[in-house]
């Protein structure tokens, strides 16, 4: 009875235009960034960082920024892995070649770089559009993994081919490395998905979230109202794949620490955060968190119930994943193309009229 | 008539100077001659209308305006001015805005977030600015959310503002797209058959906007409709094609005489 906006009266635009106007929902958000500062991290253990929160952490950051590509802008690309992998080689080369950097400037300067390089290949989106586009930020992604795993410059020499993040702290504690506490790598992930999350959210409610939902909607209309679809595209390009850029290098910098760029940053993992956005809904902040937080919590729960409860294999386990997920992304792309977050919203709207929904 | 002095409308409107003139302008697609060698003007405050049978061009015209076509041949002078070619946002900028003949509205998003995108060439703040978002984006969200408003209740869309557009009816989805035109507050408004397809009611409501828009702020009108009931009853000048050609261009009762006109409506030979 208490979900209302009754009597919840909105006295001016600033008010109406928050994110969360239902009073219940801006409490429940406070909640849930309490307990993700001030009690997870007392109660952190390895496996619930590395199994869970770092992933879902990170993938959230990388939903983001490709749904405000994909979701805000209408410009789908395959090339997240690609560009996660600018983030991580950049973060890479940066903390060699310049130690005493601290690992925020390291992670934003990832993130600018990955930026740049975006919005070179978003460049012909202001020709292409749809398959055609898609097509050619595949082409980047496989571009963009072979140079890295081809130009030993990238990998400094080393005789595997493969990167492995220094040990590096801030004030104090180890942040990447083995000695890194998984509270403080967790932390540091949260700060970056806590301030990133906001920023998105500011961008995509503003000027230039009107813009890219424009031009996804209907271009022509979008120019003749006085979009400029060059700024619109590049700058939908150059925001998302600075998230991107983040999240591929935290991705090695702090969660997994050393990589092989075609394993870890191969066309899957573009599947795979393409996947979270279209499960969570397109064109939703929240829909990013939710896509992330179920593909990651996914294997994890099958593992745990058919390879640990029934005692199967955990091929099989893996098996059942493909289907629901192929299921899923079938189910959502044909009736719900703004996936959980609708369903979400649906639900919502559903209790705000009850009990009487007229 | 010099095209810079001022006259007085019967009904007490005030028309200015030429404030808009396309000079000689031909516009081809492959073999179509969609535009054949058309001058008129456009005075400031007027209501402007263009009308003509299916297929005469004058679509075609409103997309040379707005700088969706450029013409092969032909000058457009805007403020006394000669228009280099430019892309459709450019001319947003200048102060022109539209609706189009088949309702081109962001599905998507709200009535509220489409009328606010309309504001867009008013607001300033920078990328940075929009994501920290105190300050400065804030400020002008909240300036422009004003003047939206007022847009909203002046054609009394109130109580749709927070619906998706793609869930309206027809309608309402023309007024919207009015509402998205003139939230700019542009100088010259171009309307392409902003009441195809409505029932009278409707028609009605869509008058009394266009001429409330017109008096109230002032705003120069060309706008292309074939009742010609409507035409003759709102317009001050008018233009009329066929077939790519002008064949007619003045007050509504000259038009209405003139037999070229008659012919290409009735398709009659004259004698
Ligand atoms: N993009 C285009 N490519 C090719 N031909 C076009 C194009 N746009 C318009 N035409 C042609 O130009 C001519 C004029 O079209 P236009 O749409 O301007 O007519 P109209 O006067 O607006 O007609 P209606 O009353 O049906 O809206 C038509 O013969 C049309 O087929
Ligand atoms: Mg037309």
């Amino acid at each position: 009875m208490f979900y209302r906006e009754a009597g919840d009266y909105k006295t001016s635009y600033a008010q109406d235009n928050q994110t969360f106007p239902i009073a219940f929902d801006r409490y429940r958000y406070y909640f849930v960034v309490a307990v993700g500062f001030a009690l997870l991290p007392f109660v952190m253990t390895d496996y619930l960082a590395n199994a869970i929160l770092l992933p879902f952490l990170i993938y959230a950051i990388a939903a983001i920024g490709l749904n405000i590509l994909v979701g805000y802008c209408g410009q789908v690309s395959l090339g997240t892995g690609g560009f996660m992998a600018v983030g991580a080689y950049t973060s890479y080369k940066l903390m060699t070649a310049f130690p005493w950097m601290d690992m925020v400037s390291v992670t934003l300067l990832s993130g600018l770089m990955t930026a740049i390089v975006g919005m070179a290949f978003g460049l012909p989106s202001l020709r292409i559009k749809g398959f055609y586009l898609a097509v050619a930020t595949l082409a980047a992604q496989f571009f963009l993994v072979w140079l890295f795993n081809r130009v030993p410059w990238f990998f400094n020499y080393s005789a595997s081919g493969q990167i492995s993040a220094p040990e590096r702290s801030m004030f104090g504690w180890a942040i990447t490395g083995p000695a890194a506490n998984p509270s403080v790598k967790y932390l540091f992930c949260l700060l970056f998905v806590f301030v990133l999350a906001w920023l998105a959210r500011n961008l995509t409610r503003g000027s230039i979230g009107r813009q890219w939902m424009s031009i996804r909607d209907m271009d022509i209309a979008a120019e003749i109202i006085g979009v400029n679809p060059l700024r619109a595209k590049l700058s939908a390009f150059a925001v998302s794949s600075f998230y991107v850029g983040i999240a591929g290098s935290l991705f090695f910098t702090v969660y997994l620490g050393a990589v092989e760029v075609g394993a870890s940053f191969g066309i899957q993992k573009s599947f795979l955060v393409l996947f979270m956005i279209i499960i969570g809904g397109l064109g939703s902040i929240f829909g990013s968190f939710a896509g992330a937080a179920f593909m990651v919590l996914l294997p994890v729960a099958l593992t745990r119930i058919f390879a640990d409860g029934f005692g199967w294999d955990t091929a099989l386990a893996r098996h059942i994943e493909f289907v629901i997920v192929g299921g899923l992304i079938m189910f959502f792309l044909i009736v719900e193309p703004h996936g959980l977050a609708r369903l979400w919203a649906l639900a919502k709207e559903k209790l705000r009229l009850w009990p009487f929904p007229y | 008539m010099d095209g810079q002095t001022s006259t007085v409308t019967p009904d007490g409107r005030t028309i200015g100077g030429v404030v808009m003139e396309m000079r000689n302008i031909t516009l081809r697609f492959g073999g179509v001659i969609a535009i054949k060698d058309i001058s008129f003007d456009v005075r400031h405050g007027e209501i402007r209308a263009i009308i003509g049978p299916n297929g005469a061009g004058k679509s075609s015209m409103l997309n040379v305006i707005s700088g969706f076509y450029n013409p092969q041949e032909g000058e457009v002078w805007y403020k006394g001015e000669k228009r280099k070619p430019m892309k459709p946002y450019q001319v947003a900028r200048q102060g022109i805005a539209r609706t189009f003949q088949n309702i081109a509205l962001f599905d998507g998003m709200t009535v509220l977030d489409n009328i606010m995108t309309g504001r867009l060439n008013h607001m300033k703040a920078s990328i940075l600015d929009q994501a920290i978002w105190w300050g400065r984006a804030e400020r002008e969200e909240v300036a422009n959310r004003q003047k939206a408003e007022e847009v909203i209740d002046f054609l009394e869309i109130q109580s749709i503002r927070k619906t998706p557009v793609g869930r309206l009816p027809y309608g309402l989805k023309k007024r919207v797209e009015l509402a998205r035109a003139l939230v700019a507050e542009p100088e010259i408004l171009l309307l392409d058959e902003p009441m195809a397809g409505m029932n009278v009611e409707e028609k009605e409501d869509m008058c009394r906007f266009i001429l409330d828009v017109n008096d109230e702020f002032g705003t120069t009108i060309v706008l292309i409709e074939h009742d010609m009931g409507v035409v003759m009853d709102i317009s001050d000048r008018v233009v009329v094609m066929d077939y790519g050609k002008k064949i007619g261009d003045g007050v509504p009762d000259e038009v209405r005489n003139n037999p070229d006109v008659i012919d290409a409506y009735l398709g009659v030979a004259h004698d």
